[in-house]
């Protein structure tokens, strides 16, 4: 069974520039339900402190920044 | 005191708009209200049509025009137009005319493009801006 905090919406912002990866999970974490997981992979620099930043201030948790061949995977709980 | 960036928007040309979008973009990624008087060379950029195919770029600035196109080309940047639209799209972006500017290029509101809310006079862009903590001039 499948339970809600399992559930990952995974959006591939990859080859997008500032702002568009924090624009895309703003409305990944909009759609998501308190609890979800919701998943954003950047190739952008901005991102890198822009992604965190933003978490920290609209009260969601950041799970993790995970690098990977020529970008970032930025793993986000969705807590409101 | 509103959370909120207002920004005069004097120039018409793309590399300009560019920072306009984005700004506007970040703002509301931020939680920000944002307003934007769009004027003179500014508001010609939003003649219907005009978001589109507008190509300007700042003269100053002409030996690189060819090659930052080139290059958002090649990684399919979107348009300030698209920015614009989808910073609209996510929160409070209101887009206003100047008066005064229409009424010398002897335009009306139907003449801009629809991404445009009103038409104010300066007046009315400064009080609300007196507001906020953060205006621009692009």
């Amino acid at each position: 069974m499948v339970s809600a905090a399992d559930q990952k919406i995974v959006l591939d912002a990859r080859g997008s520039f500032c702002p568009g990866p924090l624009m895309e999970l703003i409305r990944g974490i909009r759609q998501a339900k308190v609890g979800e997981v919701v998943e954003v992979w950047s190739s952008d620099q901005g991102s890198r402190t822009d992604i965190p930043f933003w978490v920290q201030k609209s009260g969601h948790g950041l799970v993790g920044v995970y690098e990977e061949a020529g970008y970032a995977r930025f793993v986000v709980k969705k807590l409101r | 005191m509103p959370n909120k960036l207002s920004m005069v928007v004097f120039s018409g040309t793309v590399d300009r708009l560019y920072p306009a979008a984005i700004m506007a973009s970040g703002a509301v990624a931020m939680g920000m209200d944002v307003e934007l008087f769009l004027t003179f060379y500014g508001l010609d950029a939003f003649r219907m049509g005009q978001p589109q195919k507008n190509q300007k770029m700042d003269v100053n600035y002409a030996e690189l025009a060819p090659m930052l196109a080139q290059l958002m080309k090649e990684k399919n940047v979107p348009s300030w137009y698209e920015m614009l639209l989808k910073a609209k799209e996510m929160g409070n972006v209101r887009v206003h005319a100047c008066a005064m500017t229409l009424d010398l290029m002897g335009m009306k509101k139907e003449h801009l493009d629809p991404i445009v809310d009103d038409v104010v006079g300066v007046g009315e862009f400064v009080s609300n801006a007196k507001e906020g903590e953060i205006t621009l001039f692009l």
